[in-house]
C-alpha cells in the first residue's frame, strides 16, 4: 500500500509539477506555431523587390474634348464597367464610375456630352471629410479609397460636388483582381490606378480613341513635354464647378 | 417637507409593459441591423441618390434633442436658475440617454458596421464626423460627471467645473453635427455657416420638448405633482425656444432666396416640391410652430396639462418634419453640375430623385427611440432621478434651502 502511495500517478506534488511542465512545453510550441508564419511573412516581405511608390513629381490628369466626344457613344462607360468589374446596371443603387452626360443649354437650346467621373481633385471634399482617412489622395494626384478602413458612412457621397461617388449596396461577385471593392464601402473611378502604375493608360482613354473620337488625352500634368499640358497650354481648359477652386485633375474643352 | 430624489417609487404595471414595449422594438431593431449588414443597404430605401436616410433623421434627431435637454441642467448649475435644480438630473440623464441612441444609431447604419471600431483608431482631424466623435463621448463624459457631482455627497464643489465643461461641448456638439451639413459645399441645401446656429437653436426647442414629455409621464409614475407655476414657466421656455429655433429657419431660407443661385432649390423645398412643402409649411411651420405656440402663450397655461403636452408633442413631429425636409429633401433636389443647363445622365443627374422609407428604415428610427427610452426607464428606477415633489410649495421652501439627495 505504501509502494502504491509513492507511485507517480498519486504523488500529490508531482502531478502539478508535470502539468506546468506540459503547460510550458505546450505555451512554447503554440509560440513556436503562432509566429513562425509571422516571421516567415516578415521575411518574403523584407525580401521583396522595393517598389517604386507614387511620386509627387507627377500629377495624373485628363482633357476631355467635349467637341470630339460623340452624343450616345458610351465606349468608355463599358470600357470601364468591364476593366473594373462593375455590373452596367443603371438602377439607383449600382456603382457607375463614369456616366455619359448629356448638357442642354435652356437658354441656348445647344446640345453637349461629356464623360464625367471622379475629378481627382488636388483639394478632394471627399478627403476632407472622411473620418478615417480611407479616402486619400495619392502622391501623384489619384484620388482613391482604402477599402480596409472604410466605415462606410457615406459621407464622401455626400460631400463630392461632383456626384462621382457610389456606395456598395449588395455582395460582389466576380471581382477583379486588380481592382478590390466590397460591400458596404464607398468607390470612384481610380483612373485605372492599376493600369496607370503598369505605364498603360486608363481604359476609357483607349476605348475612346479605340472608337475613333479620341476626345480623351491621359498623362502627366507636371511633365511640360507630355500632350497633355501641353494642350493645356494652348487652349482654354475648364474645370467644372470651377468656382470651387477644387483644382481638378480632369479638365474638360469646349465646356 | 423637503424635496429628496429618489429612484422611481410605487412601479405600476405600466412602467414593465412599457419597457416589455421598448424591449420588443429594440429587438426587432437588432434583427434589422443584422438583415441589413447581412444583405447590404440594398434592402432598403436608400440608394446612391440618397445616401442618407430615415435613419440618419432619427438619429440626428436624437443628438440635437440630447444637448437640448440638458439646458434644465445648464439653467440650474450654470445660469444659477436654483428652481429648476430637483429637475436637473433626469435633465442629464435624457441627455446622456438620447445621445448614446442617437451614436448608435449612426453606428448601425454604416455600411460597415463591424468596422466602427476603426473610427476609433483612424483619424482624420479635418473631418467634421472625426471631431464629432470626440464630441459625443465629451458630453455623455462631461454629463455623466456633472451628474455624479449631483448625487455623490461631497462632490458638490465640482459641479460648476462639470456643468461648464458639459456647456462647452454642448455647444461644440451641436455646432459639430450642423457642421456635418454645413460644410458640405457642394450641395445647395448645405454650404451654409447657418446650419450650425440653427441646429443649435432647433435643438433647444426639441430637446425641451422631449425633456417636458418625459418629465411629465415620470413624474405621473412616480406620484410627484407637478406646480402650476413651475408648468408655466416650462411652458414660457418652450415657447421661446419654438421662436428662436423659427427665427434661424426663417434667417436660412431668406437668405437661399436672397442668392440667385439658391432660387431652384428653395422654390422646390417651399413651393413646387411635392411633399416637401408640405412637410415644410404644414409640419415645421404650423404643426411645430404656430400651434405650439399658440397653444403655449395662454396666460393660464401653467393650469392646462393637456395643452402643454400636445404642444411639445407637436414640437417632435415638427422637429422630424424639418429634419426630414433638411436631409432628405437636400439630397432629393440635384447637384447643380452646370448652373442654367440641363442635365441629364443614367446617374439620375437633373432629376428629382424619389424616396420613400421602408419599413427595416422605420424599424431603425423607431429602435432607436426605444433605446433612448430604456436608458431613461432604466436610469429613473436604478438611481435616484425624480424628486419626491415639485409642487409650487416645495419649489418656493427649496430655493431657501438646498436640495437633499438620497443616494
Amino acid at each position: 500500500m505504501k509502494h502504491d502511495h509513492n507511485t507517480p500517478q498519486s504523488d500529490p506534488v508531482a502531478t502539478p509539477s508535470s502539468r506546468r511542465g506540459f503547460l510550458g512545453v505546450a505555451a512554447v510550441g503554440m509560440a513556436g506555431i503562432l509566429l513562425a508564419p509571422g516571421v516567415r511573412l516578415f521575411e518574403i516581405a523584407q525580401a521583396a523587390p522595393a517598389v517604386g511608390g507614387a511620386s509627387s513629381k507627377v500629377r495624373w490628369g485628363m482633357l476631355i474634348d467635349s467637341g470630339k466626344c460623340a452624343s450616345g457613344c458610351t465606349d468608355c462607360v463599358k470600357a470601364c464597367n468591364t476593366e473594373n468589374g462593375l455590373s452596367g446596371g443603371t438602377l439607383p443603387t449600382d456603382s457607375q464610375w463614369i456616366r455619359k452626360l448629356d448638357i442642354k443649354d435652356t437658354h441656348t437650346g445647344a446640345i453637349q456630352s461629356l464623360p464625367m467621373m471622379c475629378q481627382h481633385c488636388a483639394e478632394p471634399p471627399c478627403v476632407d471629410v472622411c473620418p478615417t482617412g480611407a479616402s486619400f489622395k495619392r502622391a501623384d494626384g489619384i484620388v482613391l479609397v482604402d477599402k480596409h478602413i472604410c466605415i462606410g458612412c457615406r459621407y464622401c457621397i455626400m460631400a463630392c460636388p461632383y456626384k462621382a461617388r457610389s456606395f456598395v449596396h449588395e455582395p460582389l461577385t466576380h471581382q477583379k483582381p486588380d481592382v478590390p471593392r466590397g460591400m458596404g464601402t464607398a468607390e470612384a473611378c481610380t483612373l485605372c490606378v492599376h493600369r496607370v502604375d503598369r505605364g498603360e493608360q486608363p481604359a476609357c482613354v483607349n476605348a475612346c480613341a479605340d472608337a475613333g473620337h479620341g476626345a480623351i488625352i491621359f498623362g502627366n500634368l507636371n511633365d511640360p513635354e507630355s500632350e497633355i499640358s501641353k494642350r493645356v497650354a494652348s487652349y482654354p481648359s475648364r474645370q467644372i464647378r470651377e468656382n470651387l477652386n477644387l483644382n481638378t485633375g480632369v479638365r474638360y474643352l469646349g465646356i | 417637507m423637503k424635496i429628496v430624489l429618489r429612484e422611481l417609487q410605487a412601479t405600476r404595471r405600466g412602467y414593465y409593459q412599457l419597457l416589455a414595449g421598448l424591449v420588443v422594438i429594440i429587438l426587432l431593431f437588432g434583427a434589422t441591423v443584422l438583415y441589413i449588414e447581412h444583405h447590404g443597404h440594398i434592402v432598403t430605401s436608400m440608394n446612391n441618390q440618397i445616401v442618407w436616410g430615415l435613419p440618419d433623421v432619427f438619429a440626428v434627431f436624437l443628438l440635437l434633442s440630447a444637448t437640448g435637454a440638458l439646458s434644465i441642467a445648464l439653467l440650474t448649475s450654470f445660469f444659477g436658475k436654483a428652481e429648476f435644480q430637483p429637475m436637473a438630473p433626469l435633465s442629464g440623464l435624457l441627455a446622456i440617454a438620447m445621445l448614446l441612441a442617437g451614436v448608435l444609431m449612426l453606428m448601425f447604419d454604416l455600411g460597415r458596421p463591424d468596422r466602427a471600431n476603426l473610427a476609433m483608431m483612424n483619424f482624420n482631424f479635418k473631418s467634421v464626423l472625426a471631431w464629432n466623435l470626440f464630441l459625443y463621448s465629451g458630453f455623455a463624459g462631461f454629463t455623466a460627471f456633472y451628474l455624479w457631482t449631483l448625487m455623490a455627497r461631497g462632490m458638490q464643489r465640482f459641479t460648476l467645473l462639470a456643468i461648464t465643461l458639459a456647456l462647452v461641448w454642448r455647444i461644440g456638439l451641436t455646432t459639430g453635427t450642423g457642421s456635418i451639413y454645413g460644410f458640405q459645399v457642394a450641395r445647395q441645401a448645405f454650404d451654409s455657416a447657418l446650419v450650425a446656429p440653427m441646429f443649435i437653436a432647433l435643438s433647444l426647442s426639441y430637446g425641451l420638448a422631449a425633456f417636458v414629455l418625459v418629465l411629465m409621464l415620470a413624474c405621473r409614475s412616480h406620484g410627484c405633482q407637478i406646480g402650476d407655476a413651475m408648468m408655466a414657466r416650462l411652458a414660457r421656455l418652450q415657447a421661446i425656444f419654438i421662436g428662436v429655433g423659427m427665427y434661424f429657419v426663417l434667417v436660412y431660407h431668406l437668405t437661399n432666396r436672397y442668392f440667385t443661385r439658391h432660387h431652384a432649390f428653395e422654390d422646390f423645398i417651399l413651393f413646387n416640391g411635392g411633399v416637401y412643402p408640405f412637410l415644410f409649411w404644414f409640419g415645421t411651420v404650423l404643426l411645430g410652430g404656430i400651434v405650439p405656440l399658440m397653444l403655449l402663450l395662454h396666460p393660464k397655461i401653467g393650469q392646462m396639462r393637456q395643452r402643454i403636452v400636445a404642444a411639445t408633442a407637436l414640437v417632435i413631429v415638427g422637429a422630424f418634419a424639418q429634419l426630414y425636409v433638411t436631409i432628405i429633401g437636400a439630397q432629393v433636389f440635384p447637384l447643380v453640375l452646370f448652373p442654367g443647363r440641363q442635365v441629364t445622365s443614367t446617374f439620375y443627374d437633373g432629376v428629382i430623385n424619389p424616396y420613400t422609407p421602408s419599413l427595416l428604415e422605420w424599424m431603425l428610427g423607431f429602435g432607436g427611440l426605444a433605446i433612448a427610452g430604456l436608458i431613461v426607464m432604466i436610469g429613473l428606477k436604478l438611481l435616484g432621478f425624480l424628486p419626491n415633489r415639485l409642487d409650487d410649495a416645495a419649489i418656493e421652501m427649496s430655493l431657501a434651502k438646498p436640495v437633499a439627495v438620497a443616494t
